[in-house]
């Protein structure tokens, strides 16, 4: 057997691991089973452990193997053709998977920090009612994150991306006896939601531009990172604004930003997985992904720096007034992946992918050590015998007076951005349909001839999150 | 033409009809669901039957064998091709599971005797493809909702205006094709007549307020049914698609895109849940008949998927708020209700289906949504775009939903509100056909790509006024 062949059914392999531990843990769930902790987290653990050997070994027969990349090919699932010329009708939905030197990194990086969060928060959430509920999701974030790191073809991808999605706003919501998290998870979904419809425009577009639904020949021949993108540059910048606005919305760019710190309402080990290590990396993966479109148009080079500079200077302003320490770790998340956007954008490609990753190790232990940070600073100033007081100098003091507190009310309203989309993009929407949906009723009614109904009697309670913000 | 084994369509309806002539004169509530509840199971298993053998003749087409349809009219009506023969038997699945799922705090508010009687009509319905007779029960499946609206003292007059103006465009459409002779494309006047039947009955943007109302008035599985057995959509494909003009499919595409869009609109503004349902529904099945804008193989192959997904996700999507309003009451989606715990196994559910219902990847509506997108960006791609606006709204709304029923606070109530075994086994049943198909989802795309091709071709042949046979040769 081949190098080239271990790599490709060790990489297969790692992928499938957490598929059976989803259907495991959903099969469990939906048929009532009670499961101890004690065999979910032991159950996480091994699968994780597995998948990141299997990942090691697939690294370990690429780099023998000496191709820079391995392909999974399981064939089309459903292949349609019919006709030729302009006229031609074709179809393929497939399933394809891609071993090489981004993928296998961000795989590896993924399982150590999935393990790493799997055995922390087998104590932290020791006897918690949502404990089994966590892992699930845990285990579906994982599959989604391994599925649409591997991924070959474009709909492989776009299922892993939306698992990604799902897990996350769920476990936002994972306390969703209350009022908060439940509001947050919401809002989370709702923009990946719109970043998932731009991310298939994106890709329906360059599906049709290069007749291809391999993500590899659709993006460029060549394997990462030299591949060479066989658009033009106009097509190049139309799909990739596209694949941008998708990027944006799932690492919180500019001017999604605004869900990063609502995503803090999850437990701690989601909170340092998510939004500190993988998931808000997920967006900077894709421009990695299809970095050939990037180096084809100029534009699109400058579009993509210019985001990611400017959400690491929003992000690094609106750390200054954050509180807590798990909405400061956000935002300064948030500066990282917006430099690691701008590095994609000037096509410094293995920075980006160190970046990303070392960026990641780092955030997971911040995050993970959040909980006991006083206990830490207590520990570290008896270790050292003195008060350690964080210095109060800043340089902000020399800009006039005026900027000075425009500054800080942006830093204190995070930029308002939330208060940009709620105004000009949801107001407006909801209010649009509920004339409609108000026209719509008076209209029943009078062809009807009677009076009101029971929908008519839901109104909002004094609690309703029709007050919220 | 080639005959079935057995008559399997023939005892699928008359199981359905005698169990309703049993259960009629039964007051004992229990009891008559108890014979529903058999009457249906034979009529599923007959479908069933009748698919099954249908695959094996692996032919387009095949004639019930002898039976009393051919004994009362000298020829065999009863017919299954490419497009009914899935359909059969998950029409069946959905009327059965109803019924079974119907707590017994219901049973006195559902009428059993009408719901047979209602999918024997939509089966039959199914099977015709004789124009008028398709009419007949497409009319007749819409009398017992009405009838139920009366003997709950509601309202009635939205419904059966609509209704009454569906059957009268149905009726004259026809008859003018008639009058014209069936061949060649049909005129104007049959081809809007026929379009406006169709825009009725499948709840098309502006004729889809009938709808609405029905839900807000009569028993959510009376209007369940009505609504998911989707013959507004049949209707089409069986008397505008094949003769029709070229304006009738793009108004009727363009309708539907456009209820796709705002159903999808108001399902986010909605304060309640049957409404909300109502128009989840309306957005999901309207991109059925988007796929005839496409005018080509895989938009349809696609639209005909989306159907087959829609009917069983949006069913399961409906019987899990149903079990919910039956032991919440109606169930509103301005505030929280934290049933979490109570339920988790409906949250786990009514996560499935509903994210199913917008083809949530890994659930079986995916690869019908993907055809549908991919026909319909490559005949227009605004078309594409409406798709995935509509597609994007409607899985907001679901988590929105979601998060209004099971979260926000904790239920006070302590009485248990968990699944009964009935509810249980049938939930169990619908999700492992529901994430199953999209695993081994070559089958039903096969079978879906089929019948669009076959529908297509028989257009192709009538607007050409040659045979089908010939087209295919061409």
């Amino acid at each position: 057997m081949t190098a080239e062949r271990i790599a490709m059914i060790l990489g297969t392999a790692a992928i499938v691991v957490p598929g059976l531990m989803v259907v495991g843990l959903g099969l469990a769930t939906l048929l009532g089973r009670k499961l101890s902790e004690r065999a979910v987290s032991l159950t996480s653990r091994a699968v994780i452990v597995l998948g990141l050997i299997c990942t090691l070994g697939a690294a370990v027969a690429l780099a023998v193997s000496g191709k820079p990349e391995v392909a999974f090919d399981g064939g089309a699932l459903v292949s349609y053709a019919r006709g030729h010329g302009p006229d031609a009708e074709r179809f393929r939905f497939g399933i394809k998977f891609i071993f090489d030197r981004l993928s296998v990194p961000v795989m590896l990086l993924s399982y150590v920090l999935c393990g790493v969060i799997s055995a922390f928060a087998g104590h932290y959430l020791h006897r918690e009612s949502g404990f089994v509920r966590f892992f699930f999701l845990l285990a579906i974030f994982l599959l989604g994150m391994i599925v649409s790191v591997a991924a070959g073809t474009i709909e492989t991808l776009f299922a892993g991306w939306e698992l990604v999605g799902l897990s996350s706003a769920l476990l936002v919501a994972f306390y969703h006896e209350r009022t908060g998290p439940v509001l947050n998870g919401q809002r989370i979904w709702t923009i990946y939601r719109f970043a998932d419809a731009a991310f298939l425009l994106g890709a329906v577009a360059l599906h049709h531009m290069t007749g291809e639904g391999d993500f590899d020949r659709m993006v460029g021949y060549g394997a990462w990172p030299a591949g060479v993108a066989t658009v033009t540059s106009s097509q190049a910048l139309f799909a990739g604004t596209f694949l941008l606005i998708a990027a944006a919305g799932k690492s919180a760019l500019v001017p999604f930003s605004g869900w990063l710190p609502r995503a803090m309402e999850g437990p701690t080990p989601s909170s340092a997985v998510f939004y500190g290590a993988l998931s808000v990396h997920l967006g900077a993966y894709l421009l990695l992904r299809i970095s050939p479109l990037i180096e084809a148009s100029t534009p699109l080079a400058i579009l993509v720096t210019s985001l990611g500079a400017i959400t690491a200077v929003y992000a690094a302003v609106a750390r200054r007034t954050q509180t807590d320490i798990k909405s400061q770790l956000c935002f300064a998340s948030l500066t990282q992946v917006g430099i690691i956007v701008a590095e994609i954008g000037l096509g410094l490609r293995y920075l980006a992918l160190a970046h990303l990753i070392g960026h990641a190790c780092l955030r997971t232990l911040q995050f993970l050590r959040a909980p006991s940070a006083i206990s830490d600073a207590v520990a570290a100033e008896n270790a050292i015998g003195e008060r350690s007081l964080p210095s109060t100098h800043s340089r902000g003091g020399l800009l006039p007076a005026a900027v000075q507190r425009f500054l800080y009310r942006f830093s204190l309203e995070r930029g308002f951005l939330d208060t940009l989309l709620n105004r000009f993009v949801a107001g407006p929407f909801v209010a649009l349909f509920r004339f409609f949906d108000r026209a719509e009723r008076k209209w029943t009614e009078a062809l009807a001839g009677a009076g009101r109904r029971e929908s008519d009697a839901s109104r909002p309670s004094f609690e309703s999150h029709e007050y919220l913000p | 033409m080639i005959e079935l084994h057995f008559p399997w369509i023939e005892f699928a309806i008359l199981a359905s009809l005698a169990g309703a002539a049993i259960v009629a004169p039964l007051a004992d509530a229990r009891r008559t669901r108890r014979i529903a509840l058999v009457a249906q199971s034979v009529s599923l298993i007959s479908a069933i039957g009748a698919w099954i053998d249908f695959n094996d003749l692996h032919v387009h087409e095949a004639h019930d064998l002898w039976g009393l349809s051919r004994y009362l009219f000298g020829r065999g009506l009863l017919v299954i091709d490419e497009l009914s023969a899935p359909l059969l038997p998950l029409v069946a699945l959905l009327y059965l599971v109803t019924t079974a799922v119907t707590l017994r705090t219901k049973v006195n508010r559902f009428s059993f005797a009408w719901s047979l009687v209602c999918g024997a009509a939509t089966l039959g319905a199914l099977s015709f493809q004789e124009p008028w007779l398709v009419i007949a029960l497409v009319i007749a499946s819409a009398v017992p909702p009405g009838m139920e609206l009366r003997r709950r003292g509601k309202s009635a007059r939205v419904y059966a205006i609509h209704m009454t103006l569906m059957s009268f465009a149905f009726i004259a459409g026809q008859a003018l094709v008639d009058a014209e002779g069936r061949i060649g494309p049909m005129s104007t006047a049959p081809a809007a007549l026929l379009a406006l039947g169709v825009f009725i009955r499948a709840g098309l943007f502006p004729f889809h307020v009938w709808l609405t109302d029905l839900f807000e008035r009569a028993s959510f599985g009376t209007a369940l049914l009505v609504a998911v057995s989707m013959l507004g959509d049949y209707a089409a494909l069986r008397l505008v698609l094949p003769s029709a003009p070229e304006w009738t499919l793009r108004l009727l595409g363009i309708g539907a895109l456009v209820t796709a869009a705002y159903a999808a609109g108001m399902t986010l503004v909605q304060t309640e849940a049957r409404r909300f349902f109502c128009f989840l529904f309306l957005s999901a099945s309207a991109l059925t008949l988007a796929g005839l804008e496409s005018g080509s193989t895989v938009g349809l192959t696609g639209g005909l998927c989306v159907w087959l997904s829609v009917t069983l996700a949006v069913g399961g999507f409906g019987l899990t708020l149903r079990a919910i309003e039956s032991r919440e009451g109606r169930l509103s989606l301005v505030n929280f209700h934290g049933m979490h715990d109570l339920t988790p196994m409906f949250a786990a559910f009514f996560l499935i289906t509903g994210l199913a219902s917008v083809g949530f990847p890994g659930t079986i509506g995916f690869l019908g949504s993907e055809m549908l997108l991919d026909g319909a960006v490559q005949a227009y791609p605004l078309v594409g775009v409406c798709v995935l606006l509509a597609s994007a709204l409607n899985g907001i709304a679901v988590m929105k939903a979601y998060f209004a029923i099971f979260g926000g606070r904790r239920h006070p109530g302590s009485v248990s509100l968990a699944a009964r075994p009935r509810e249980r086994f049938a939930t169990l049943a619908l999700t492992l056909l529901l994430l199953g198909g999209a695993f081994i989802p070559q089958a039903g795309v096969a079978s879906r790509r089929h019948a669009a091709e076959e529908l297509l071709r028989e257009r192709a042949a009538r607007v050409a006024e040659v045979s089908p046979a010939e087209v295919a040769r061409k």
